[in-house]
């Protein structure tokens, strides 16, 4: 058993996916129940299906400074840093604390590898990159990271977490543990992932990817739609911020099952829950909300859905919200936490968009459609390939286990 | 700030010149050791998986193969960080070439082969571990800012962690931007106390000054041409039995290593 945890701070945080730029934007889509997804219209050669895309990213240009990062990917980022404030937030803790006192740690599953593939669709003729794309930062798994860090000026320890599709859940994890040991006093996570070839041929060979927007929890659903977010947080220790909410607790746990399915009983997505709400100090009857990973993949959703009517009782609400981003695959941790919060903070329990034939194997905690009602404690579920399984814990500013 | 202290219960090690970290004591020690077989054997991943495992899965299992029997631990408990700079690059070259020319005919195992931890994902299933897993990156500063989150899960959990750092060799035209031109991986199996596993006691300190420490020969230009190889400076240390050593952990930080003998 882990020991009970001392909650962070999140003294700011933001989203920008499918479904708007910034929280304000998120809010509203979650209100109206209104989806992000739209026919692909990204991919080099055609697939159908549909894709989370992210309006207005092939605008936003990089400073001039940062132009060697230039990529999709950290266009992305550059274009979520931007929102709700975050980039003036995290000046101001590099102000009060010094930029190497914070650390750097984000999740992503495949960074800016568009930029490698549009490498190889335009080879020069000897067979080399072309000038321009003769950039070796942007065409590692570090890309987004080493970015972001010029971008905000931190100095501190600064690392890729890529997990797949718990990346940047994980990321929450290793911010506590660097500031409970005091090697930081402050932290920037989140994640960043983009559409690609990659993910959309890949997911498509693997028979995940749908052809209808993605069901999740829907006894008719057959496969995923895959988006594209950039999201962020800072975190800090809860005594400076007395009023913002907070990190409770997080779990971490392998399925030591398969590379590409889940545990038949969910063992690994068990063991990140359970250490979640030890470290937490809660019972499963305290949790108001789960945001669940809910991919809409056949698998995923039979496993979790057992895994909630086994956890919790029928008040504790849940649903999927990858109905309206997409699968956003290495972003999803950092956007459904963003989700979680303001779960929290406005009272919404968002609605399970595209489940409008629930599973029978769905208990009485889902909430198929928009509830309003206060909001302590949210929790945040995040799975990726490999068998890695993540948990995080979210509650209002003072609450006490 | 404040010293991370760790101990040392086992270390792994394989390059194409190295077949493990006694092989790399006696070359430090002026001997020719006995070249490896061409691929790691990865003994630890059982036979279909082996078969089937791309080359970047297979070093890193070796060189942890290698650290937790050293360490005599049970692998099944142990939580895992596996670094690396550039991932699979064989296989990012197949699925870019292949999306380039033919996107629908991208192969499924090897999508799934792409993702960053596939190597941990690997290790777990091999092992039946359930414990926390981790795959990271830090472009060049891979092993150093691995290091760095292996120190932090094993102090603030108090729990052994196993720590990996390998990459295995691009292809052009990937190899122009990688510069990974040698296969090398290394591991530590990291523990909060000492024990009588114990091989050494290391005293980690985050510095703000860049110097990585040089390396002589024969070991000079290794990291150009790898870089998990930056670990060497360390894994000398550990050779050797005592010293200092300086890595870097990111771009503006740098992690001095002091080594102490075990008590």
């Amino acid at each position: 058993m882990p020991a009970l945890m001392t909650p962070l701070a999140i003294t700011a945080y933001t989203a920008t996916s499918a479904i708007g730029h910034g929280l304000a934007a998120q809010l509203d889509a979650l209100r109206h129940e209104r989806s992000g997804l739209r026919p692909n219209d990204f991919s080099s050669a055609p697939l159908d299906c549909w894709v989370g895309r992210v309006d207005g990213v092939e605008d936003a240009s990089l400073p001039a400074a940062l132009a060697a990062w230039e990529c999709r990917n950290n266009r992305l980022t550059w274009l979520g840093l931007n929102q709700d404030g975050f980039l003036d937030r995290v000046h101001a803790a590099r102000e009060r604390y010094g930029a190497g006192r914070i650390a750097l740690l984000l999740g992503t599953s495949t960074a800016s590898i568009g930029a490698t593939e549009e490498a190889y669709r335009r080879l020069d003729p000897d067979g080399g990159f072309a000038d321009d794309m003769l950039r070796p930062a942007i065409h590692a798994p570090h890309s987004l990271v080493g970015f972001a860090a010029a971008a905000l000026g931190l100095e501190g320890p600064c690392l890729t977490i890529s997990t797949a599709c718990s990346s940047s859940a994980k990321v929450f994890a290793s911010a506590e543990r660097m500031i409970r040991l005091g090697l930081v006093d402050a932290a920037v996570v989140g994640g960043v992932d983009t559409l690609c070839d990659s993910v959309l041929f890949g997911f498509n060979a693997l028979e995940l990817v749908s052809s209808v927007p993605c069901r999740p929890f829907d006894a008719a659903r057959n496969g995923i739609s895959i988006g594209e977010a950039a999201g962020f947080a800072l975190l800090e220790r809860a005594d400076v911020a007395p009023a913002a909410p907070q990190l409770l607790g997080y779990g971490e746990a392998s399925d030591a099952h398969h590379m590409s399915t889940p545990h038949p009983d969910g063992l690994g997505a068990e063991l990140a829950l359970r250490d979640a709400l030890a470290r937490a100090g809660l019972d499963a009857a305290q949790v108001d909300y789960i945001n669940l990973h809910g991919t809409a993949s056949l698998k995923n959703d039979e496993v979790e859905a057992a895994l909630v009517s086994r956890s919790f009782p029928a008040r504790t609400r849940a649903s999927s919200t990858k109905g309206f981003t997409g699968h956003t695959l290495g972003a999803a941790g950092i956007v459904e936490a963003t989700i979680a919060l303001q779960a929290i903070e406005h009272g919404l329990i968002p609605g399970n968009l595209g489940g409008s034939t629930p599973d029978p194997i769905c208990g009485e905690q889902f909430a198929w459609h928009n509830e309003q009602q206060r909001v302590d404690v949210a929790l945040s579920n995040s799975f990726g390939f490999g068998g890695n399984n993540a948990c995080l814990a979210f509650a209002r500013a003072g609450f006490a286990a | 700030m404040n010293t991370l202290r760790v101990y040392v219960e086992g270390v792994g090690l394989w390059s194409p010149q190295l077949a493990d970290f006694a092989a790399f004591t006696s070359l430090l020690a002026g001997s020719m050791p006995t070249l490896p077989a061409t691929r790691p054997g990865a003994a630890t991943l059982p036979p279909n998986e082996r078969r089937r495992a791309p080359e970047s899965v297979l070093l890193a299992a070796e060189v942890a193969g290698q650290a937790i029997t050293m360490s005599g631990r049970d692998p099944a408990t142990l939580a895992c960080v596996f670094a690396s700079a550039h991932g699979d690059q064989p296989i990012t070259d197949y699925m870019c070439a292949t999306l380039a020319q033919a996107p629908a005919e991208l192969s499924p195992i090897r999508f799934h082969n792409s993702v960053h931890n596939a190597a941990v994902g690997y290790w777990t299933i091999a092992t039946g571990c359930l414990a926390p897993s981790t795959a990271v990156a830090a472009q060049r500063f891979s092993f150093g800012a691995g290091l760095l989150e292996a120190v932090s899960q094993v102090l603030a959990e108090q729990q052994p962690v196993l720590l990996t750092c390998s990459d295995t060799a691009g292809t052009q035209p990937l190899l122009e931007v990688t510069g990974c031109s040698q296969p090398f991986g290394c591991a530590l199996v990291l523990v909060p106390g000492a024990s009588a596993a114990s091989l050494a006691r290391l005293d980690l300190t985050l510095t703000p000054r860049l110097i990585c420490t040089e390396l002589a020969e024969p070991l000079a230009g290794w990291r150009e041409a790898n870089a998990s190889a930056a670990a060497l400076p360390l894994l000398t240390l550990l050779a050797r039995g005592h010293g200092r050593c300086q890595l870097d952990a990111a771009a503006t930080l740098g992690l001095q290593i002091d080594m102490g003998s075990i008590a």
